[in-house]
């Protein structure tokens, strides 16, 4: 056993195996989604798997482009995502801020309750947030669906923001107060320069959020205020099941996430394992 | 708020909070705010409707107030038994499953490796597709007609082609599968990176004892990370009591109600069977389960309850 730390080739081969036997159970349904968006109806329909080799079309795309309400389901899932990305940033970033260097009366129990109101399911906000809407009538406003989206990701943001604000060594804002700093100077100019990857990490796991959330959006938008996941899931009921046309759709959501994940995956598997593996 | 009713007390003196004490408090003041309006108020409001017999057709100031009657009629209500029961079957299978598959995967796969980095990002991916999406990939590859599920069963082992969402026990079947293509990975990155922090030396050391490989697995790596086992479990039984999009999308909860997991029943309940009140009961159930678990997370210790202290 004393000769594994060498590790022999058999044994890196094997490793290696297993790796891309796992990549490739990852791969396949997105690749399957992202081929069928490209498959005309006969070939779908054919109901026998083409897996590289077909004459791709781009009429699913097209009618996505052009036929549906696509653009304007774009234009809302970025306004909100971007709106509620910025406010969960900010506040977040205030309060992760104050929790990390100060002690004050109550700060335990707003660490403790911010914890507990990360895991409070969107099924309970339902019918409240529903109930809301519809006593002020504000059903197909934006604004609402931004709120709740910040406040569904405040927790989380607070929790990652905190961390990083910790390995920030004291020492360089005591520096800046001794130079004459005030609170809000030594926040903006001396730490947030510091935090720049920190909030990039909570930004894309709050707009991960946002982009992604279905059932808040599906309550809280009409016609006009939809918002992409809720326009892909009208795709099924709406016009039968039209595999090509979802799939389309479904690529082209799924684009801005992957982006994510190429540029930023070891900030992104720092952020997830933050909550598990102290650090 | 303190400052000012005790100014008001006569003969008492407080040392009057200068500027500089109020300002954490003005640093936390609108995050504060948003949770306590878009996550506080929900939950109370939701304790709230509870009690009344409320339907989606008619204005909440008509509603009745029925007292406990949305709690007694839950407690006997046999699709609310069925729907916890389902919660509990899809939690224990994914997470079961889930476990295991990680877990050996990362210890198989720990050593640091060339291009470790490209397989991670591969592996994150199933995590970042949006739930939505998910549900309609894998309600395309069991679709029953032109569902590549079927082809391939039918294929390489002779099976007849299956009707898979629309069978109890086999869309049931369907939505675990599901979920282990997307949660595997976390659990998988979560072990991965505990087990790379682990100290070398006291690995060192017990190979130098003599310690096998099964020993050192489970007698010293395996009970190291067991709080970050502990924590991940956790939380994919919270995530499981959140769960609601993919059946959604793949099954809506059925056939009959064998996918229909706590979350969905409320959904379902709310603005299918359009009972408003009798779903906010529910919902309560939900909550006291979900924060019963988050506070057995919180005494695994919260890392925000430590100030900086370096």
């Amino acid at each position: 056993m004393s000769e594994r730390r060498l590790g022999s080739p058999l044994e890196t081969w094997g490793r290696y195996g297993g790796l891309v036997f796992l990549a490739v159970l990852c791969l396949v349904p997105i690749w399957v989604m992202v081929g069928t968006s490209f498959k005309n109806e006969v070939l779908i329909f054919d109901g026998r798997p083409v897996w590289f080799f077909f004459f791709p079309t781009l009429d699913n795309y097209e009618y996505i482009l052009t036929r549906g309400k696509f653009d304007r389901y774009l234009v809302n899932s970025i306004i909100v995502g971007a709106a509620s990305t910025f406010f969960t940033l900010f506040f977040g970033g205030l309060c992760a801020y104050v929790l990390a260097r100060s002690e004050f009366r109550g700060r335990r129990f707003v660490a403790n309750a911010t914890l507990l109101v990360r895991m409070v399911p969107p099924a309970v906000l339902a019918v409240p947030a529903f109930a809301m809407v519809t006593m002020f009538s504000l059903k197909n406003d934006l604004a609402v669906l931004t709120f709740f989206y910040t406040a569904l990701n405040l927790p989380f943001a607070i929790w990652l923001l905190f961390g990083f604000y910790k390995q920030i060594p004291m020492e360089i804002e005591e520096a800046a107060i001794v130079d004459g700093a005030t609170a809000w100077q030594v926040f903006y100019r001396v730490l947030l320069p510091l935090m720049k990857s920190g909030y990039a990490v909570a930004g894309i796991f709050a707009f991960r959020i946002a982009w992604n959330e279905f059932v808040l959006a599906l309550l809280l938008t009409g016609r006009n205020t939809r918002t992409l996941p809720v326009g892909a899931a009208g795709f099924i009921t709406d016009t039968g099941v039209e595999w090509g046309r979802i799939m389309a759709m479904g690529t082209l959501i799924v684009i801005p996430p992957l982006v994510f994940t190429f540029f930023a995956a070891r900030q992104i598997i720092a952020g997830m394992t933050a909550g598990a593996v102290k650090g | 708020m303190a400052a000012s009713a005790a100014g008001r007390l006569p003969g008492r003196r407080r040392p009057r909070l200068d500027a500089r004490a109020l300002t954490p408090y003005w640093f936390i003041l609108p995050a504060v705010l948003v949770m306590a309006a878009g996550l506080v108020y929900p939950v109370a409001d939701a304790l709230y409707l509870s009690f009344f017999d409320w339907k989606i057709a008619t204005p909440f100031s008509k509603a009745d107030h029925v007292g406990f009657a949305n709690y007694v009629r839950m407690l006997g209500d046999p699709d609310v038994h069925e729907s916890l029961w389902v919660t509990l079957r899809f939690g224990f299978w994914t997470i079961v499953i889930e476990m295991v598959l990680g877990v050996s995967l990362a210890l198989m796969l720990e050593k640091p490796i060339r291009g470790a980095s490209v397989f991670r990002t591969i592996f994150i991916l199933p995590l970042m597709v949006s739930p939505v999406v998910v549900g309609l990939i894998w309600r395309y590859l069991f679709d029953a007609r032109v569902g590549w599920i079927n082809y391939y069963l039918g294929l390489w082992f002779g099976i007849e082609p299956q009707v898979w969402l629309g069978v109890p026990d086999l869309a049931f079947f369907a939505i675990v599968l599901t979920d282990i293509w997307q949660w595997t990975p976390f659990i998988f990155i979560i072990v991965i990176a505990g087990l790379q922090a682990l100290p070398s030396e006291v690995l060192e050391a017990s190979r130098i004892d003599g310690a096998n490989w099964w020993q050192q697995t489970f007698l010293v790596k395996l009970p190291m990370i067991r709080s970050i086992l502990v924590i991940a479990l956790l939380m994919r039984l919270i995530d499981v009591f959140r769960a609601l999009e993919v059946m959604y999308i793949m099954t809506g909860g059925g056939p009959g109600r064998a996918t229909e997991l706590l979350s969905l029943h409320i959904y379902n309940r709310a603005f299918d069977a359009q009972l408003l009140g009798y779903a906010s009961a529910i919902a309560v159930l939900l909550i006291v389960i979900v924060f019963a678990l988050s506070f057995a997370i919180l005494a695994h210790g919260n890392p925000m309850n430590e100030k900086s202290d370096v």
